[in-house]
C-alpha cells in the first residue's frame, strides 16, 4: 500500500514538475546552506589545527606584550635581548631548544624580479623547533650564524616567484643592503588560515643585524622559539620561564607581566575557538532556512489541496480509502523533501569543492552532517505535509466533487 | 422488455430519507423512497430541479449514507458500512460518470483511465493493457497521450466512461453525463452507454433533465419533492423501436 501511494504521489509530482520544483525550493537551499557552512567551518577549524601541528607539538612562545593574537597589545613594550634566549635556554630545566627571531621586511631581487619578503633572522636551531625540513641544498650551520655569513634558505613561494623552474641553490639574491647567496630551498608547508606559510626568507640573526638593516638597538628579538623536551609538564615549564622573564624584565610583583607565553595547545583554543563558533553561528542559521523551507512545503501542500480538491473527490469517488488519501498526499510530502535533501546535499557538495580552493581550506567531507541534514529534511516532509495530508482526507467526496 | 422477475435485486430501498442540516436549517431532501433495481437494468432517473435526484444518486453509489430507511447492495445493508467499507465497495463493484467528466487535467487519457487500476493494486503491464483495452471500446484507441485539454468535450465523457468501466462494475452510475454535451456528443454517449448494458450486462443508472437520453433508457423514474412520483417502463425506447 505504502508502495501504491508512492507510484501515485511520483505521478502526481510528475504531473507538475514546476510546483514540484517551487515547493523544494526551500528545502534545497536549506540543506545545502546547512552542508555548506558546517563542511567549510569545519574545513576553516581543520586548516588552523593542521597549521597548529605544522608549528610542532612541543614547540613554546614568547611575544612582548600581554595576550595573544588578535587582541594582543604589544605598543610600548620592550623586545626581548639575546641574553634573554640564552638565559631560558641554560636556565629553565626541560628546554630542549631555543632560537631567537627578529623579522624584517626586506626587498628581495633576482636579476630583474624583485618582491618584499619577510624574513626571518634566527638561529639553526630555528628549523628544527619549527618543523622545517629542507628540500634541496641545506639550512646554514653554527659557524655560518656566528660568522654572520652572506648566505639565505628560502621557502618555496620565493622560489616559484623569484626563480620559477630554475633551481635557486647557488645563486646570489639580493636581500635589503646585502648580496646573500641561496644556499638551500624549504620543504613546503601549505597555504592555511593562517596565510601562506611558504613565503618566507630564513638567515642567520646575526647577518640580518649586520648586513641587511644593522642592529638598532639590544633588545631587538621580537620573538622567542623554544620546544620542550618530550613529556614534560608545559604548565610547569611555562612557569619558569614566566618568573624568569619576569626577573630579568624588572617586573614588580604587583605589575602585570609584559610579555606572554603560550604552548601550542593553547594557541591551537585561542584560534580554533573562533572559528568553532563561528561554524555553530552560520550552521545554526542556515538550519532556520531549513525549517523555513519546510514551512513552505506546508504552505504549498495546503494550497495545493484546496486546489486539488476535484482531484480528491475523483478519487475517492472511484473507490480510494482516505487513509490511502492521506498517504499519498504524505508519500508526496516526504517524497518532495527528500528530493530537495538529496538535490540540496549534491549542491552542498559541488559548492564546497567549488569554494574551499578559493578560500584556502581543506574540503573536510562531513557524512554526518550530510546524513543529518538529509534525515531532517525528510523528517520537515512528514511535520509540515501531515496537516495538509490529513485535511484531504478527511474531504467528503460529494463536496470535494462540487468543488470548483 | 421487462427484466425477468426472479432476477435477485441488485438494489433495494426501504424508505429511505434523507435530511441536510440539523434543527431549524433542517431540510429534508428526500422523504421516503421505495425502489427496487435488478441486475442488467437500464433506469432514468428525472424530475424537477431540487427534486432530490442528485441526492437519490449519491446515496445509490455509496458516496453518502441515509438519514433513515435502509439501502441494500447485492444483499449488503449500505447504511451500516463505514467511509472505508463503502470506498472498497466503489471501488470494486461500482462506476461512476459525472456531468463534469472529472478527469484529472494535464493527465493523459491512459493515464486516467488507469486511475482505478492503481487503487487495486494491480501491475504496470496489467494496468495498462486494461486500460487500452477500455479506451479502445470507447473508440479512442488513437487517443492514449491526450490530456483532458486537447479533448472535445465528447472524447472527454468517453474517457470518463472508460475510466467507469474499466474496473468491470456491476453498476454504472451516471449524474447528468450529457448535461454538458451537444445533441450529436449526446446521442454518442447514450449508444454507448446502451451498448454496455444490452452487451456486457452492466446495470446503468442516470440522471437527466432530458426526455430525448431519458428515452434511451427502458425504465423512467420521476422524483417529485424527494418521493417517487412515477415508476414506467418505456415504451419509447429508441432501440426497442429502431
Ligand atoms: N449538502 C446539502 N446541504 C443542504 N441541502 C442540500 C444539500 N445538497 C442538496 N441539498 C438540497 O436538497 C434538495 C435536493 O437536492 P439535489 O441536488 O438532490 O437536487 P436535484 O434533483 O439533483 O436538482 P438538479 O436537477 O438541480 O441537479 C435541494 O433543495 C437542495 O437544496
Ligand atoms: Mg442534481
Amino acid at each position: 500500500m505504502i508502495w501504491n501511494a508512492f507510484l501515485i504521489a511520483l505521478r502526481e509530482i510528475r504531473r507538475n514538475l514546476t510546483r514540484a520544483f517551487l515547493t523544494v525550493l526551500g528545502v534545497i537551499i536549506g540543506v545545502s546552506a546547512v552542508i555548506t557552512m558546517v563542511t567549510l567551518g569545519e574545513g576553516a577549524t581543520e586548516a588552523v589545527k593542521q597549521q597548529i601541528s605544522n608549528l610542532g607539538s612541543n614547540l613554546i612562545m614568547v611575544r612582548p606584550g600581554a595576550g595573544f593574537g588578535p587582541r594582543s597589545s604589544s605598543a610600548g613594550v620592550p623586545n626581548f635581548t639575546e641574553k634573554d634566549v640564552n638565559a631560558i635556554r641554560d636556565q629553565v630545566a626541560g628546554i630542549a631548544a631555543a632560537a631567537p627571531v627578529r623579522n624584517a621586511s626586506l626587498s628581495t631581487i633576482y636579476r630583474q624580479d624583485a618582491r618584499t619578503t619577510t624574513t626571518v633572522g634566527s638561529t639553526p636551531a630555528y628549523f628544527q623547533i619549527n618543523r622545517w625540513t629542507i628540500a634541496s641544498g641545506r639550512a646554514f650551520t653554527e659557524a655560518e650564524y656566528k660568522s654572520g655569513a652572506a648566505v639565505a634558505v628560502i621557502g618555496n613561494t620565493v622560489k616559484k616567484e623569484l626563480f620559477g623552474d630554475e633551481d635557486p641553490v647557488g645563486q646570489k639574491i639580493r636581500l635589503g643592503r646585502a648580496s646573500v647567496e641561496v644556499i638551500g630551498l624549504l620543504a613546503t608547508k601549505g597555504q592555511a588560515g593562517m596565510g601562506d606559510q611558504d613565503d618566507t626568507i630564513i638567515v642567520p640573526l646575526t647577518s640580518l643585524q649586520r648586513r641587511m638593516i644593522g642592529k638598532t638597538s639590544s633588545h631587538d628579538i621580537g620573538m622567542i622559539n623554544l620546544s620542550a623536551e618530550d613529556g614534560t609538564d608545559s604548565n610547569a615549564l611555562i612557569a619558569d620561564i614566566n618568573s624568569l622573564l619576569r626577573q630579568r624584565r624588572n617586573l614588580q610583583p604587583n605589575q602585570d607581566n609584559n610579555f606572554s607565553v603560550m604552548d601550542t595547545r593553547q594557541i591551537a583554543d585561542t584560534l580554533s575557538s573562533s572559528t568553532k563558533v563561528m561554524t555553530m553561528l552560520l550552521g545554526a542559521v542556515a538550519g532556520v532556512s531549513l525549517v523555513v523551507g519546510g514551512i513552505g512545503i506546508m504552505n504549498i501542500m495546503l494550497v495545493s489541496v484546496t486546489e486539488r480538491t476535484r482531484e480528491i473527490g475523483i478519487r475517492l469517488a472511484i473507490g480510494a480509502t482516505a487513509r490511502e488519501v492521506l498517504l499519498q498526499f504524505l508519500v508526496e510530502a516526504v517524497t518532495l523533501s527528500c528530493i530537495g535533501g538529496l538535490v540540496g546535499v549534491a549542491i552542498a557538495l559541488l559548492l564546497c569543492a567549488g569554494i574551499s580552493p578559493l578560500i584556502g581550506v581543506p574540503f573536510a567531507f562531513n557524512s554526518q552532517i550530510n546524513l543529518v541534514a538529509f534525515l531532517f529534511s525528510a523528517a520537515v516532509g512528514v511535520a509540515f505535509g501531515f496537516a495538509p495530508a490529513r485535511r484531504a482526507a478527511r474531504l467528503d467526496p460529494i463536496e470535494a466533487l462540487r468543488h470548483e | 422488455m421487462n427484466p425477468p422477475d426472479d432476477s435477485p435485486p441488485l438494489i433495494e430501498l426501504v424508505n429511505l430519507t434523507k435530511t441536510y442540516g440539523h434543527g431549524d436549517a433542517a431540510f429534508q431532501a428526500l422523504r421516503g423512497i421505495n425502489l427496487t433495481i435488478r441486475d442488467g437494468e437500464f433506469v432514468a432517473i428525472m424530475g424537477p430541479s431540487g427534486s432530490g435526484k442528485s441526492t437519490l444518486m449519491n446515496l445509490l453509489g455509496c458516496l453518502d449514507t441515509p438519514t433513515t430507511g435502509s439501502y441494500r447492495y447485492q444483499g449488503i445493508p449500505v447504511e451500516n458500512l463505514d467511509n472505508d467499507r463503502r470506498s472498497l465497495l466503489r471501488r470494486h463493484a461500482l462506476g461512476f460518470i459525472f456531468q463534469g467528466f472529472n478527469l484529472l487535467a494535464r493527465t493523459s487519457a491512459i493515464e486516467n483511465v488507469e486511475l482505478p487500476l492503481l487503487y487495486r493494486g494491480l501491475t504496470r503491464s496489467e494496468r495498462h493493457e486494461k486500460a487500452a483495452a477500455a479506451l479502445a471500446s470507447v473508440g479512442l484507441a488513437d487517443k492514449h497521450r491526450n490530456t483532458p485539454a486537447e479533448m472535445s468535450g465528447g472524447q472527454q465523457q468517453r474517457v470518463a466512461i472508460a475510466r467507469a468501466i474499466v474496473t468491470e462494475p456491476d453498476t454504472l452510475f451516471a449524474d447528468e453525463p450529457t448535461g454538458n454535451l451537444d445533441t450529436a456528443t449526446t446521442r454518442e454517449v447514450m449508444e454507448l452507454l446502451t451498448r454496455l448494458n444490452l452487451d456486457h450486462g452492466i446495470t446503468v443508472i442516470l440522471v437527466t433533465h432530458e426526455d430525448e437520453v431519458a428515452a434511451y433508457a427502458k425504465r423512467v423514474i420521476h422524483v417529485r419533492d424527494g418521493l417517487i412520483a412515477s415508476d414506467k417502463i418505456n415504451h419509447r425506447n429508441l432501440i426497442l423501436s429502431s
